[in-house]
């Protein structure tokens, strides 16, 4: 055994190590990548590692290593589970045989996403045991287990651990490094894995048969777990559980739900033992509709009372307003302490010498008023920019594209997806556009890697997630597959060819594609590529501004003039748009 | 009880390696610690924290008005995170303020360094140069540990054991830098 100062996803990616998975596979998404990068560099255990296309894709992949016999996890960011829902609700009929643990990280307050959904929902649609941990040990602990727990029940695992899991770090302690390897054997059963309608039927039968001695089970390895010590009790799951242990007064009894789904029988003995009980869960208040489903005499509190917010993430002052609000003495009060108001915000920006903002500069100097549907990525702060009108989901720029296109909206539309994107789920829309006759522009930001997340490599890098040389996928090739016939690809670093290309495009019909192709700026900077850097000569600046609108974090302005730093990265893009000139190539003049 | 850290600064400058540090250095004196950081899109050039927890056993969040210390690596966020300090709090900051782009696109106004320095003057605070003395030291990227150096008479955790950690967790090639900017800091924030 050995402690450990771990972020929890390296904790996480041990545990899986420990756990003898022997392969791995998963879609970036924040708070769940570092997993799978984490896997795919270590080297204290031989597993196989990919990053897949999307999330059903890696679900399926996942799920085929299973039936073959070994121990596959597959990860993804909440909403990567609408992705992979299909396979999802059909895996439970099916079952597994080698363990197989889906780790779907929620992400309270949307830190980095584009709703704050809870997975525990699609645990309950699935019929599926979900394991939810309350501090970066348990989420070792539980995704270690979560292998042998499949095994046992014949199911897919989910666990669910949330930002404040994935990305807090804690002293934990570690188990020895599993040695036990399985090669794959696919065993052919019709019965089992052919999901005709009469199969079906009859493992829908079993699988609804299974639910009482997974809840038994659960309550048996101490997931969900109770001290009795009053006449009033807390409820609490995840890292709300230790919020409240923070604040939460003696004599009060202590109830963790660490595990769906979870037993009736037992929650309403518990329950029923109590006068009163707050219930305090993150997200949707699942467990609460399980408590209020029990509790006959006693009096329930929790968010659909109002006693604590339906959104957002939870703090210890959060959680002490509550026990407050409901009648418990906390054992700290948290005053207010609000924040000085009126300090310039500090958002993210996009990189000096980033890629997306020349093509956003390039695309809005053309179509001064049209439509920009959008999506996710780096490019989605294009929206400071004014070049994102739209993003709602992965995808989704190309379809909500087509659809405003073919709406009878007048103007243009030109959406903008990432190279990632579009191969996790852009293609089909781009079919669907040129099969039905739509009228857009679809500028595809190639910068050669999955940038947001922690730049994983992607079918257009060259490499495979460990390191494997992977001929770049052609995505001109792709496009004209597609039966697009305007296919250009540009660097965006040649601003006045990258304005033409767009001119001619808006002079054409049906579906035309941009590709717009530079590696990412610090996927660049770490392969050795150095450009020389920008500047500005002081007696030609006029003082126009126009450079400052273009927003890159390398130009300033003081006394009423523009000044480039060290931040520069050399794209000579500001050059090309300072109208007097001024903007030159270090020691070039 | 815990001793509660809130490091701030800017994507970029290094407020997890600062952190990694501090983590490290509690296991080192064999004690428990609970942090969170800012990871994903927010890294990029936008406003970070992390939270250090030392001796922390639940979970990683530091409450506005309970830090015992903040450490900021740049001037502007000392003042947007100063509410996180309870009252006798410590503050150890960078002098210098990178700009926000926002301010130049969206033409806001930002208070000079001095007016800045003067909003915080209530507080218990030392200011420290921090670019100064990591160019000093050998190289810019070590202002983080120079401004845990500075912060280091505040930490309950031996100046040793802190050296040691920066040892572990900075890249081997630039140990020697790091624990000369450690110390620069250090001799710095014992002169406030």
């Amino acid at each position: 055994m050995a402690t450990r100062y771990l972020l929890g996803n390296e904790a996480i990616a041990h545990a899986c190590l420990e756990g003898n998975a022997d392969f791995a596979c998963g879609y970036p998404g924040t708070p769940s990548s570092e997993v799978i990068d984490i896997l795919r560099a270590q080297q204290e255990r031989q597993l196989y590692v990919e990053w897949s296309t999307n999330e059903k894709v890696a679900f399926e992949n996942a799920l085929g290593a299973s039936w073959s016999g070994i121990r596959a996890l597959c990860t993804m960011k909440h909403v990567g589970m609408n992705v992979a829902s299909d396979p999802l609700m059909t895996s439970a009929y099916t079952g597994v045989t080698g363990g197989f643990v889906i780790l779907c990280a929620d992400d309270p307050f949307a830190h980095s996403s584009q709703n704050e959904q809870d997975s525990r929902w699609y645990a309950h649609a699935s019929q599926v045991p979900c394991l939810d941990p309350s501090s970066v040990q348990e989420a070792h602990d539980m995704i270690r287990d979560a292998f042998s727990l499949s095994e046992e029940f014949g199911l897919p695992v989910i666990v669910r651990p949330t930002t404040r899991i994935c990305h807090s770090k804690s002293d934990v302690e570690l188990g020895p490094i599993g040695t036990e390897h399985r090669i794959g054997e696919f065993r052919r059963d019709p019965k089992q894995y052919v999901m005709v309608p009469a199969h079906a039927r009859v493992l829908h039968t079993k699988l609804n048969e299974k639910q009482e001695g997974i809840k038994k089970r659960l309550v048996e390895l101490g997931y969900n777990r109770y001290e009795i010590r009053g006449e009033t009790a807390i409820i609490a799951n995840g890292v709300a559980a230790a919020y409240v242990q923070e604040v939460m007064p003696e004599g009060v009894s202590f109830m963790t739900i660490g595990a769906y789904p979870i037993d009736g029988e037992w929650l309403a003995g518990f329950v029923g033992r109590h006068r009163k009980v707050l219930v305090v869960e993150e997200l949707d208040p699942v467990v609460e509709e399980a408590v209020r489903q029990v509790a006959t005499a006693t009096e329930v509190h929790g968010k659909m009372n109002g006693y604590l917010p339906r959104e957002g993430e939870f703090t210890p002052a959060v959680v002490a307003a509550a026990l407050q609000a409901s009648g418990f003495t906390p054992t700290r009060i948290f005053p207010e302490s609000p924040p000085v108001p009126g300090i310039p915000p500090r958002p993210p920006i996009l990189c000096a010498g980033c890629m997306h903002r020349a093509t956003f500069y390039a695309m809005r100097k053309v179509f001064r008023d049209a439509v920009f549907p959008s999506d996710i990525g780096c490019y989605t702060l294009g929206l400071q920019l004014g070049a994102v009108d739209t993003t709602i989901c992965m995808g989704a720029s190309i379809t909500v594209g087509s659809g405003i296109a073919q709406s009878g909206e007048q103007r243009d539309v030109v959406c903008s997806i990432g190279d990632s994107t579009f191969l996790h789920s852009g293609i089909h829309g781009l079919i669907n556009a040129v099969y039905n006759g739509a009228d857009m522009i679809v500028v595809i930001l190639d910068n050669r890697t999955t940038a947001m997340t922690g730049h994983q490599p992607n079918p257009t890098t060259g490499v495979t997630a460990t390191g494997e040389p992977s001929g770049p996928i052609s995505l001109d090739a792709i496009c004209r597959a597609c039966g697009v016939s305007f296919v250009e690809t540009v660097d965006p670093y040649d601003l006045p060819l990258l304005i033409e290309t767009f001119r001619q495009a808006r002079e054409r019909n049906g579906v035309r594609v941009i590709i717009s192709k530079q590696p990412c700026v610090i996927t660049a900077r770490r392969a050795g590529i150095r450009r020389k850097p920008y500047a500005v000569d002081p007696d030609r600046c006029t003082g126009c501004g126009i450079c400052r609108a273009f927003g890159c974090p390398a130009i300033v302005f003081t006394d009423d003039h523009a000044a480039i730093t060290d931040l520069c990265a050399g794209c000579g893009v500001c050059a090309d748009i300072c109208p007097a000139g001024a903007i030159a190539r270090e020691g070039r003049r | 009880m815990t001793f509660d850290i809130l490091i701030v600064g800017v994507g970029g400058q290094g407020t997890i390696l600062a952190s990694n540090v501090l983590g490290e250095a509690c296991l080192l004196e064999g004690r428990t610690v609970r942090s969170a950081e800012t990871h994903g899109m927010a890294q990029r050039g936008g406003s970070v924290e992390s939270h250090v927890r030392i001796d922390g056993r639940h979970g990683p969040l530091i409450v506005p008005g309970t830090a015992d210390l903040l450490i900021a690596f740049d001037l502007l966020e000392a003042l947007r995170y100063r509410h996180f300090l309870q009252p006798g709090g410590k503050l150890v900051t960078n002098r210098r303020i990178i700009v926000p782009t926002s301010v130049y696109t969206q033409k806001i106004d930002i208070p000079d360094e001095e007016t800045v320095l003067a909003a915080l003057g209530d507080l218990a605070i030392t200011a420290i140069d921090a670019a100064a003395l990591a160019a000093e030291a050998g190289s810019p990227l070590s202002q983080n540990i120079v401004m845990l150096g500075a912060a280091s008479h505040h930490i309950p955790l031996s100046p040793d054991s802190l050296a040691a950690a920066v040892q572990r967790c900075v890249p081997p090639k630039t140990v020697e830098v790091n624990q000369k900017a450690f110390g620069l800091g250090r001799d710095a924030g014992r002169r406030h």
